[in-house]
């Protein structure tokens, strides 16, 4: 065998050993959520097992199951749709009516991201309390929104520059107005980066835990709130909870996959190219 | 007007208006208009609760004791900062921190090299090492602890019996190291994701050049690979840190803070003075410190971030 064919086939070893060893505890539960639960806690652990939906038919048929997942459905998505409204018309006057404030005004932005969300928990608690948004959907939708609007609008902005000029002026010679240039020229153009950056702001809703769990209890509680209740000794069904976890993570993993180059860009505001 | 069609259009920040055509004078209306919304609500995002934190950290105040109010002064920091707890949270605090950096920047600086070079089934094998990155914390942090860590049944405790070591109790006896471990589990894929990201900008001529004048490997990433990496690795640095300062959900699943203190946090001390114990003067207090510490690491990111803009 030829040296650098020796060289590819460890590398492969390698490389592949390490990545089976970084992403056993998803394999593992993965599996888990097939087992029953007295295969699920068996030593020496159970490789192979006759696989069982049954850990999944009790998770849904537990009625509140579907309840969280739809509170983190209409959260993420929800508060991404805001932010993507109120960011874009931002992002559109950021990169083609350009001024001297617009760098400070985007790295302003950015700087609000800085803000540790603990500490403003105190307050954000009791104004939601005071306002009735504690554990409910639009609180968290509101708070969601506003915790990703500076990526959002970073990301449509890095988009919108790469758009030449010259197309949105050709078409407000054919007279489109600045509502018409946006609708039908630049949205058009732009929607896959439009759309990387509302999966993005999904990715980041959906596995937000902070606020979740301290703003929700039970009725607009989210995934991430739910799979937190797994916590307490009591709880501890590992099929179940191996199951549920499954379900919580697999469409954002699918979206992460899709999205990562994007998502370079807009987790590092372009340091990163 | 002609313009050459080649990006001029990136980053020409400062440009004055009147590279518009001509016309768009009212602009700055528009820009207000444009932007305004965004602006606003981020600027209410942000004063009011910085403010409202600024305001109770200087009262008395307690959710369940209505009698205690008043203006406190300094009363909050000096109570906060006398006590000991603050000072082991605070040191947990940079323990997690430094030593999760540590694992995840280095981590993935070499798995980034790794990861980079040819071999069969690259794709697949890159998109199962940055998965743990898309996992929620709380599943991740309650799979680690349930099925790998678990003293009885766990993978782990298998292993150390068939290998005929000692099982460890890991939340019990080292708790903290326990949250490092996860947390770095989550984080060094992110630091993989954007190193690898940087790495593939790399200059193959240059890598090339210095191969043909004889140096090794070694010589090429330290005097190569790691140079070209520099900026990168001081984002993922500081994006890092911004983040880890105030974990909570990884520990709030896990060990709640304990045994004792042993586990605890800036973010989960504050957690218990502000919604465990009430103390909402006391917890606010501890979230400026929190404020103040994120603005520091904050300060340097944002120059980097700027000076990237300007290039």
């Amino acid at each position: 065998m030829n040296p650098t064919m020796t060289k590819k086939l460890l590398l492969t070893l390698l490389a592949w050993g390490i990545a089976l060893i970084v992403f056993f505890p998803i394999f593992w539960m993965v599996l888990t959520g097939f087992k029953t639960e007295g295969e699920a806690v068996a030593t020496p652990p159970s490789l192979f097992f006759e696989p069982t939906l049954a850990g999944y038919h009790e998770v849904m048929a537990r009625a509140d199951y579907l309840k969280f997942a739809l509170n983190s459905i209409v959260i993420s998505f929800g508060s991404t749709l805001l932010a993507l409204i109120v960011a874009i018309p931002s992002a559109y006057s950021m990169a083609f009516l350009p001024t001297k404030r617009t760098q400070g005004t985007l790295l302003w932005m950015l700087s609000t991201k800085m803000l540790p969300p603990v500490g403003v928990l105190m307050p954000v608690y009791l104004l939601f309390r005071d306002m009735g948004l504690l554990d409910s959907q639009l609180g968290l939708t509101i708070v969601y929104m506003l915790m990703n609007l500076p990526i959002v609008v970073w990301m449509l902005y890095t988009f919108f520059k790469d758009i030449p000029k010259d197309i949105l002026e050709a078409g407000r010679m054919d007279g489109a107005g600045t509502l018409q240039e946006v609708l039908y020229l630049l949205l058009p153009l732009t929607l896959p980066g439009i759309a990387s950056t509302g999966l993005l702001s999904v990715i980041l809703s959906w596995n937000e835990a902070f606020w979740s769990l301290n703003l929700t209890t039970s009725d607009a509680a989210p995934l991430t709130a739910f799979i937190a209740s797994f916590s307490s000794p009591e709880g501890l069904f590992w099929a179940k909870l191996s199951a549920a976890s499954t379900l919580a993570i697999a469409p954002i993993l699918i979206f992460g996959w899709m999205t990562q180059k994007q998502m370079v860009r807009g987790l590092t505001f372009g340091a990163v190219k | 007007m002609i313009r050459p069609h080649f990006p001029t259009c990136f980053l020409q920040w400062g440009t004055p208006m009147r590279e518009r055509t001509s016309g768009r004078t009212v602009g700055g209306f528009r820009n207000l208009f444009l932007q305004g919304p965004a602006v606003t609500l981020l600027l209410l995002w942000m004063l009011v609760p910085l403010g409202m934190t600024l305001w109770f950290s200087f009262q008395r105040y307690n959710l369940i004791n209505p009698m205690i109010s008043g203006f406190a002064g300094w009363d909050n920091y000096t109570y906060l900062l006398t006590d000991p707890a603050l000072w082991t949270a605070m040191g947990n605090t940079l323990l997690l921190v430094g030593w999760v950096l540590a694992i995840s920047v280095i981590g993935g600086t070499l798995l980034a090299v790794l990861f980079q070079q040819e071999f069969f089934g690259r794709g697949i094998a890159r998109l199962l090492v940055i998965a743990p990155f898309f996992v929620m914390p709380t599943v991740g942090a309650l799979v680690w602890k349930n099925m790998l860590m678990h003293p009885v049944n766990g993978v782990f405790a298998w292993l150390s019996n068939l290998l005929g070591l000692p099982v460890i109790d890991w939340f019990s006896s080292m708790p903290l190291t326990s949250i490092i471990i996860i947390v770095s589990w989550q984080w060094m894929p992110f630091a993989l994701l954007i190193l690898l990201t940087a790495i593939q900008s790399l200059d193959d001529d240059q890598v090339e050049a210095a191969r043909m004048d004889g140096a090794g490997p070694l010589a090429i990433f330290w005097f190569i690979t790691l140079p070209h990496l520099k900026r990168a690795i001081s984002v993922v640095i500081m994006i890092e840190m911004i983040f880890l300062l105030t974990i909570f959900a990884e520990i709030f699943v896990t060990t709640s803070g304990g045994p004792g203190l042993a586990s605890t946090n800036l973010a989960y001390f504050i957690y218990i003075r502000a919604l465990l114990d009430f103390d909402v003067g006391g917890a606010s207090a501890g979230g400026v410190i929190a404020i103040i510490l994120a603005n520091i690491v904050a300060i340097f990111l944002i120059r980097t971030v700027a000076k990237n803009l300007e290039t």
